[in-house]
């Protein structure tokens, strides 16, 4: 495990030493990389058993939800058990308000689904925010399950039976894409096979994709600027000790409340995006497993660490379509890989590393140190 | 520095923090406007206040005050409820009767953070850092007590984060430099040097530009010859403006740095007064001591 750490603090310090236009195209070719991926279909990376675009979709979707999950659990130390409420939240109002009581389109949709999560994140939060850890944790769980079980028993919200014909995003259809396909290692352009720019179909998922990895570059930098703030460091101190931060003037309570909030609303985001991809949805989409499943790409990811958490989330969607061979052995495999992770790498994969302040000031301590013993 | 090279030294992993000793800089200007014109007088007054746990009474009728500029000792032998009372002033517990005032208005009912906010600071008794925070970003928590960034502004970055970063920045660096931590500013928390850990509580207190500066043991675990420095170093707060309240267990300590002494014992307060005074105070030297059998 050190030699890793250390080739990729090799990497990191390469990448900082790299002068600043060779920095910007390197991240722009790995952003156009991302992109590209699902037509591409890298050998050894694309999934055979199921629709490649699909699995992306859903680990950029993942990735939208981990990040949210990052705020409340990785910053603000608050751990919510019933994730999976907002999500079926946003979800929800994308379907009731886009389909089965109303019909208005998805890009007015989205709004009012983030809103409306922020505003069930607010109620939940106000009144169990007082209560802390583990009692959290309990009642989160319990609003997770409350959420599908009103979602089940009430027949405004169809109940049951779900909601379907759930809006798309509007399509331009401007031009046609050919996949790259691949026999062993040599790369042939289908021209048979395309995606068209920018149109979201059912059978084609890799627009979808492109919609929920922009929405994660997008939410990435809002984390990035909140997190490098007085709000990310009230977040950090609260986690760290809440009485000590109360008595520092932090309102611990006001900025629990912010994370929660901010929280929900990336959740119900990506709830909203889910419903418009599926088209359909029904209450079974949100039990209470997924809650589990999110918290752990969190933790598995390392709390606190943005980039860790899109990994975690990538690996654990990308990594049970890549071997569906396997089909029910996955499951063994994947409680062996957490119990792996829990015992070797507690902190998980990517832990939140010191500021890049605090690396730039090593590096000229050292620097420092060598000039005197030279 | 020993024979090894600093490249082998890097490799071992995180640099031996020991190493160097952190000298405190009392040159720097840690002065802020809050606490520039004060007014002579009461800073803070504890009214008659009277805290119960059940049965207990942890404090029993205590009344003092604390003058503008000075440095005044709480003393006491153990369980004498000087923790206690720090936790009332600040807003921990609520007295079961009578007030606190600080610049003659009376706490109430407010919370932690809004105490902080009107100028009373403190640091505990058993550290608590923020620790996995390094030592700048534990100092610029104390800032932002002043600050009202929000997460709009923070998102559009408006002017008023910009401003009100580059203020806690700069003033933490300050503190940080006067308190000798300069060279300590990004290394986490928990891996500064136990005393480095007792002065970042210190300059995260004076951070929150505090009117009253509350120190709980802040010399506690150190020897000697640390304690009577950390003692000049919080003389020299005082000098730049700033009052100080020092919780102290070690009589003779307290005795060089205070202005003015308070006594505790069984959450009474037995005596008040000069150093010289306590010093010579039979009902002190009966709690600290216990009664002289001889002289009796």
């Amino acid at each position: 495990m050190n030699a890793v750490k250390s080739f990729f603090h090799a990497m990191g310090t390469r990448f900082r030493e790299l002068p600043r236009w060779a920095k910007v195209l390197l991240a722009v070719a790995a952003v156009v990389f991302v992109y590209l991926l699902p037509i591409i279909n890298p050998p050894l990376i694309t999934t055979t058993d199921s629709d490649f675009g699909a699995v992306l979709f859903l680990c950029a979707l993942y990735s939208l939800v981990a990040l949210g999950l990052n705020i409340v659990i990785g910053y603000a130390g608050l751990l919510d058990l019933g994730y999976i409420g907002f999500f079926a939240v946003g979800a929800f109002t994308v379907g009731v308000l886009g389909s089965s009581h109303a019909k208005l389109p998805l890009l007015l949709c989205i709004p009012i689904a983030m809103a409306a999560t922020l505003i069930s994140g607010v109620l939940l939060g106000a009144p169990t925010l007082r209560v802390r850890g583990d009692y959290l944790a309990i009642v989160t769980l319990g609003f997770g399950e409350i959420i599908r079980l009103i979602l089940l028993n009430t027949d405004w919200l169809s109940g049951a039976r779900g909601i379907s014909d759930i809006p798309s995003p509007p399509s331009w259809a401007i031009f046609e894409i050919p996949h790259i396909t691949w026999q062993g290692f040599t790369a042939f352009v289908d021209l048979e096979n395309t995606t068209t720019f920018l149109e979201f179909g059912v059978t084609d998922s890799i627009p979808y994709y492109w919609l929920a990895l922009t929405f994660v570059i997008i939410v990435l930098f809002l984390d990035w600027l909140m997190q490098n703030s007085r709000v990310g460091r009230a977040w950090e101190a609260t986690r760290e000790d809440e009485d000590a931060a109360e008595l520092m003037g932090v309102p611990t309570f006001r900025f629990k409340l912010l994370a929660f909030a901010t929280g929900a609303a990336i959740g119900g985001l990506s709830g909203a995006l889910f419903a418009s991809k599926q088209a359909f949805i029904n209450p079974d989409n949100f039990t209470i497993i997924y809650s589990v499943l999110f918290v752990a790409m969190v933790v598995v990811g390392g709390q606190g660490n943005r980039w860790g958490v899109i990994v975690a989330a990538t690996l654990l969607t990308w990594a049970p379509e890549k071997f569906r061979f396997l089909s029910d052995g996955r499951f063994l495999l994947f409680g062996v890989a957490l119990m792996a992770l829990a015992i070797f790498r507690p902190q998980g994969l990517l832990p939140p590393r010191r500021t890049v302040r605090a690396r730039a000031a090593e590096e000229s301590e050292i620097v420092e140190e060598g000039a005197v013993n030279v | 520095m020993s024979e090894s090279t600093p490249a082998a030294e890097r490799s071992e992993g995180p640099p031996r923090l020991e190493a160097v000793e952190s000298v405190p800089d009392t040159s720097v200007d840690i002065r802020v406007e809050e606490i520039a014109e004060l007014p002579p007088g009461k800073m803070l007054e504890v009214d008659d206040v009277t805290l119960r746990f059940g049965g207990v009474k942890a404090l029993d009728g205590v009344s003092f005050h604390i003058n503008t500029g000075e440095i005044l000792g709480l003393i006491g032998p153990n369980g004498a409820g000087k923790t206690t009372c720090f936790n009332v002033m600040t807003g921990v517990y609520q007295p079961t009767s009578g007030a606190v005032r600080f610049m003659d208005e009376p706490l109430g009912k407010r919370n932690k953070f809004e105490i902080t906010k009107l100028g009373i600071a403190r640091t505990f008794q058993n550290i608590r850092l923020f620790h996995n925070m390094t030592a700048l970003e534990n100092v610029l928590v104390g800032a932002d007590a002043h600050h009202s960034t929000g997460i709009f502004s923070a998102l559009l970055r408006l002017p008023k984060h910009r401003a009100e970063e580059a203020e806690g920045m700069a003033r933490a660096q300050e503190l940080l430099k006067f308190m000798g931590l300069e060279r300590r500013a990004d290394e986490l928390a928990r891996n500064l040097p136990y005393g480095d850990q007792r002065r970042l509580e210190i300059a995260r207190a004076l951070a929150t530009n505090p009117k009253l500066l509350c120190l709980d043991e802040p010399a506690a675990g150190f020897n000697p010859a640390e304690k009577a420095r950390l003692m000049e170093l919080i003389q020299t707060i005082r000098d730049q403006g700033y009052t100080v309240l020092l919780i102290e267990h070690d009589m003779k300590l307290v005795m060089g740095v205070t202005d003015r002494i308070v006594v505790l014992e069984f959450g009474k307060k037995i005596a008040e007064g000069l150093p010289a005074d306590i010093r010579d105070n039979p009902a002190v030297v009966a709690a600290y001591l216990g009664v002289d059998e001889s002289a009796s």
